[in-house]
């Protein structure tokens, strides 16, 4: 979330699209509604469902599954065709003057398709701009050239006429039109919008272009950085934002510090390719602070064990070009390549796309270690539907841990917070904090290293772990030391310039922690584990357990309440809610205030003195947002296609049906055997229906643990299919009914409901349905499994298996997130046809 | 003196013992609630379910958890909390969880509760066997790649940040590059 929740109050227009906050964010609604009760703002909701927050807002829209960009596009050319943008935000914090190569070509001039496609990739080479003397980007601040950005987004756009984007949405255009008015009526100065998404937005294989079109909408209405503005990612784990933040994915280390290539041999080469510079002379380019944090993360995994180059020389590198992502993973497992397998703190048997095929492929791998609160699908796998445990080799450990009461330790909200939590209790039984465990195996593997040797040893024996003590057979983690940790100290005495103030020098001393990542150091002085959260750990102890109250803007930013990453920021890229000259574009919502010396109010972004030209979104090297993207794989500008699976046979925009930059499995030498899709050229008639999956406020995730608990497994007891009366009508279902819901990989029982809140669409001119199903289900709870003796059975028993195994093994160009929001389906009533 | 039970929490940092005496609660209706945390230790928390951050108050006593309830003094939920939040308590009171460490063999056909030591034992013995077969110093084009390509990790967003930090330092210290999780998903 670029702003955070509380800042909702501050909206006049809020947009719920790719997300059901009242369901899923329950507790948000009470900042939306205050919004509504005291300053009069709009609800939009747009969803193919008539959702609980659709229910609470003033104008709702429906739209079929995947057509999200088709709609914001028609918003863009509303809003250009209108002259509603913002005009001077635009001209000077966006790149919206810049000269594109001539060379470029778009998809209304080229099929459907950017410049440079060959094989489903593109070579960005026309996608660059055109640059002058000392290699400074042209620009033409009139916006009047032919290859500026604002005239090519305004081109590209020109394409998403009301009629057109209402035969692919399926949106009656009268609607489509109240909520383009209604949300473009934000581009004034003094009004502020805010867009609200989830997995909505990020299940598609355009997952990346949606939220793009949407950034591209707040930046014309110069709705990023100010106080009830931004683009708000609501994330559905408690800390699903800081366990990104460090890094627990293949492609980055802590603090967006991309993961290293095999053709990046020594920390020199990877800070060369990894350093942003700039021609731009007033831009700031924060990145090119970069090897500090390198240099500093590397301290935090080694410390003075190893030099920095052999700290960087020991850690594990990627091919260039390889996905190892989620999707990878469980192909390659299915192919027999890993012998060991982690899952902690997940149940991949259910939150995986495509089920069947995660759970065919925990049976390929020689071990498993899986920690959790309860039972599960994934640790339990090799008793599940269709598995016969004397077949299946895989030796598995099902380890306990505790709960986030019976432990201590911190985690980020959505808004970037990092608040801190207290141990209440102990762990159940023998259950053992995370911390622990993990911290006892590799003391364990590193005990067998120094005692038997192995390849590259030195890696894992020379890792620092200075977080505990051993406290009779155990060792006991202390969370307080990891969080100094992350926030980084100094490994030596040292003199240091003061890093907004020249000519001033702070001297520290081995040990002190460091105040904030502007002192971090790229000569191996300052260890750092995730340069984002340095500042947090300090003088004045750790800022996450803060409980001040006070509220100096009365915006509701509360900065003493916790601590938030960067430096304790509410609202990132604030430095864009003042004018060039510092002046609060709205005084009545000022985030930042100049009082003549200095800025008052929230912590500033990028804001430099009043009148002094800099650009305030430093975290581009330009220092300028970008309406134009060339940064990602699928394209500058985001373009509609169809999902891979979908009930049209064209993509009425251009010929090119799908986004030609995904990854499809089903390509011979790329995935496996079962990796099939239906409805890719053209309509199956055996999968007819849209379906999306969905959650409700009762459960979380794939339910493992809200099926464990009897007060919530009893609101929401199991599978269901939602589906429209028409639809229950042709196919003689009611509600209740029990009825299978099958997709081209999987088939899963659900009851059904049938109301109103699903309507059909007209896709110009069909009649298509939607049905939507909740992904909180699993065999483990069930009453009809198999219980073998020694089993504790649920008190409260829940029906259905996951929605996963219904959903597609096809990713995100960009990202690899599965495409679990519109794929194809067919529902019959049980036993009958 | 009067402090409101809010004013008390605050007062005493994180974790105060409240005990019904010598606080002075003017509503009547806070009454019956008072009795169900009495002489207990309240600590707060934060939801671990969706990621809005709502705090807690968690009441124990005696060792066990009495009560759970929505934290008046957190900026974000002033209190509320909705039907996940709500029902915390019941993931500390569970006869559900699992308490001991489970293994299964291969190709056998139940659970067996193990010891600790002996689980993490065997599970060490298997990275190292895991690792040593599958590490690779150098790629096909013989460039350094120092990765262990025979075992993948997925979590966890159910981790505290300080858990996340030291997994991935455990996991790219084994060499692992199939490192992934729920923010993928």
């Amino acid at each position: 979330m670029t702003n955070h929740w509380v800042d909702f109050k501050n909206s006049d227009v809020i947009l719920i699209m790719g997300s059901n906050p009242a369901s899923n964010h329950p507790v948000s609604f009470k900042w939306i509604q205050e919004a509504v009760d005291k300053r009069g703002a709009k609800i939009i909701c747009v969803d193919p469902r008539f959702t609980q927050s659709a229910s609470k807002s003033h104008l709702y829209a429906p739209l079929r599954s995947g057509t999200d960009i088709a709609f914001l596009g028609g918003m863009i050319k509303y809003i250009l065709d209108n002259n509603l943008y913002f005009e001077e935000y635009v001209k000077h914090y966006t790149n919206a003057s810049f000269l594109v190569n001539p060379e470029f070509k778009m998809p209304g001039q080229n099929k459907g398709v950017f410049s440079g496609l060959t094989d489903g990739k593109y070579d960005k080479g026309t996608w660059s701009y055109q640059t002058g003397a000392g290699g400074v980007i042209l620009k033409d601040k009139s916006l009047k050239d032919p290859n500026c950005v604002f005239q090519l987004l305004k081109k590209h756009y020109s394409r998403y006429t009301p009629e057109l984007v209402t035969k692919i949405t399926g949106t009656p255009t009268d609607k489509l039109l109240e909520v383009y008015k209604l949300y473009a009526s934000t581009g004034k100065p003094d009004k502020a919008g805010v867009e609200l998404y989830a997995m909505g937005w990020t299940q598609h294989t355009v997952g990346v272009q949606n939220i793009r079109t949407m950034c591209i909408i707040q930046l014309l209405l110069g709705n990023m950085g100010i106080a009830g503005g931004g683009v708000a990612a609501m994330r559905g784990e408690g800390n699903v934002q800081g366990s990104t933040d460090h890094g627990l994915l293949f492609h980055i280390w802590p603090g967006y510090l991309g993961t290293p290539v095999a053709s990046w041999p020594t920390l020199k080469v990877y800070n060369e390719k990894n350093t942003p510079t700039t021609k731009e002379k007033d831009s700031l380019n924060w990145w090119k602070n970069k090897p500090k944090y390198v240099a500093s993360f590397l301290r935090s995994m080694y410390g003075k064990n190893l030099t920095l180059d052999e700290a960087y020389a020991a850690m594990p590198k990627l091919d260039d070009g390889v996905n190892y992502s989620w999707l990878t993973i469980f192909d390659q497992m299915y192919k027999g390549k890993f012998t060991g397998f982690f899952a902690w703190g997940m149940n991949p048997a259910c939150s995986g796309a495509h089920s069947n095929k995660v759970r065919q492929a925990l049976a390929k791998v020689d071990w498993m270690v899986n920690v959790n609160l309860f039972d599960n699908e994934t640790g339990s796998f090799w008793r599940g539907p269709g598995m016969d445990p004397t077949k299946i080799k895989t030796e598995v450990f099902m380890l306990p841990c505790a709960s986030s009461i019976e432990k201590e330790g911190s985690i980020a909200n959505s808004g970037r917070l990092m608040q801190w939590r207290y141990k209440a209790v102990n762990p159940v039984g023998d259950a053992l904090p995370d911390g622990d465990i993990m911290s006892e195996i590799l003391f364990k593997v590193q005990d067998l290293y120094e005692k038997k040797g192995g390849p590259h040893k030195e890696a894992l024996t020379k890792l620092t772990w200075p977080y505990g003590k051993m406290v009779g057979k155990h060792y006991h983690y202390d969370p307080r030391k990891v969080a100094a940790e992350i926030n980084g100290f100094f490994l030596e005495d040292k003199k240091v310039e003061n890093p907004t103030k020249k000519g001033e020098f702070k001297e520290f001393k081995k040990g002190d922690p460091v105040p904030t990542f502007a002192w971090l150091q790229d000569d191996g002085s300052t260890s750092s584990g995730c340069w984002v959260y340095c500042g947090s750990v300090g003088e004045k102890g750790n800022l996450a357990m803060r409980r001040g109250q006070a509220d100096p803007t009365g915006l509701g930013l509360y900065p003493e309440w916790c601590w938030s990453w960067p430096v304790n920021r509410r609202i990132i890229y604030n430095g864009a809610s003042v004018d060039l000259n510092g002046k609060p574009w709205d005084p009545t919502r000022a985030v930042i205030t100049w009082n003549g010396e200095k800025w008052t109010g929230d912590v500033p972004d990028g804001a430099g003195d009043p009148g002094k030209g800099r650009p305030p979104f430093i975290m581009k090297s330009d220092g300028v947002a970008s309406l134009y993207g060339p940064g990602l794989a699928d394209g500058p500008f985001p373009e509609h296609y169809e999902p891979l699976e979908c009930p049209v046979e064209k993509n009425l925009l251009s010929p090119q049906k799908n986004n030609p930059a995904i990854k499809r499995f089903d390509k011979k030498g790329v995935g496996s055997d079962l990796d099939v899709y239906a409805s890719v050229t053209s309509c199956d008639p055996r999968f007819p229906f849209i379906c999306s999956t969905y959650r409700v406020s009762e459960h979380w995730q794939t339910g493992v643990l809200t099926r464990w608990c009897p007060w919530l497994a009893e609101m929401q007891p199991g599978m269901f299919v939602e589906m429209s009366e028409e639809l229950a009508r042709d196919k003689g279902i009611q509600s209740g009914d029990k009825c299978i819901v099958k997709s081209a990989r999987g088939e899963v029982e659900c009851s059904a409901i049938v109301t109103p809140r699903f309507k059909p669409f007209n896709i110009d001119g069909n009649t298509i349905h939607e049905v939507g199903i909740p992904w909180h289900f699993g065999w483990i709870t069930t009453k009809d499994r198999t219980y073998n003796p020694g089993d504790k059975k649920a008190e409260v028993f829940t029906h259905g298996d996951a929605a996963n195994l219904l959903v597609p093994t096809i990713g995100d160009a960009n990202t690899m997130i599965p495409e679990s929001k519109a794929f194809m389906v067919n529902v019959v009533k049980k036993g009958g046809r | 003196m009067n402090v409101s039970r809010r004013g008390f929490l605050k007062l005493s940092g994180a974790v105060a013992a409240v005990s019904g005496l010598g606080i002075s609660l003017t509503p009547v209706s806070a009454h019956a609630k008072e009795l169900k945390i009495k002489y207990a230790k309240e600590t707060t928390t934060v939801c671990p379910y969706c990621s809005v951050g709502c705090s807690i108050i968690v009441s124990v006593r005696d060792g066990k958890v009495v009560n759970t309830e929505g934290d008046p003094d957190s900026p974000i939920n002033r209190g509320s909390l909705c039907s996940k939040g709500g029902s915390i308590y019941q993931m500390a009171v569970n006869e559900n969880r699992l308490g001991k460490p489970l293994y299964r063999a291969p190709f056998a056909t139940a659970w067996k509760e193990v010891e600790w030591e002996w689980a993490l034992e065997k599970i060490a013995e298997n990275v190292k066997k895991s690792r040593d077969a599958s590490f690779k110093q150098t790629n096909a084009k013989g460039e350094l790649v120092n990765r262990t390509e025979g075992i993948a990790s997925v979590g966890s967003a159910a981790m505290d940040l300080e858990e996340c930090f030291t997994y991935q330092k455990f996991l790219r210290g084994l060499g692992l590059v199939y490192i992934e999780h729920q923010a993928r998903i």
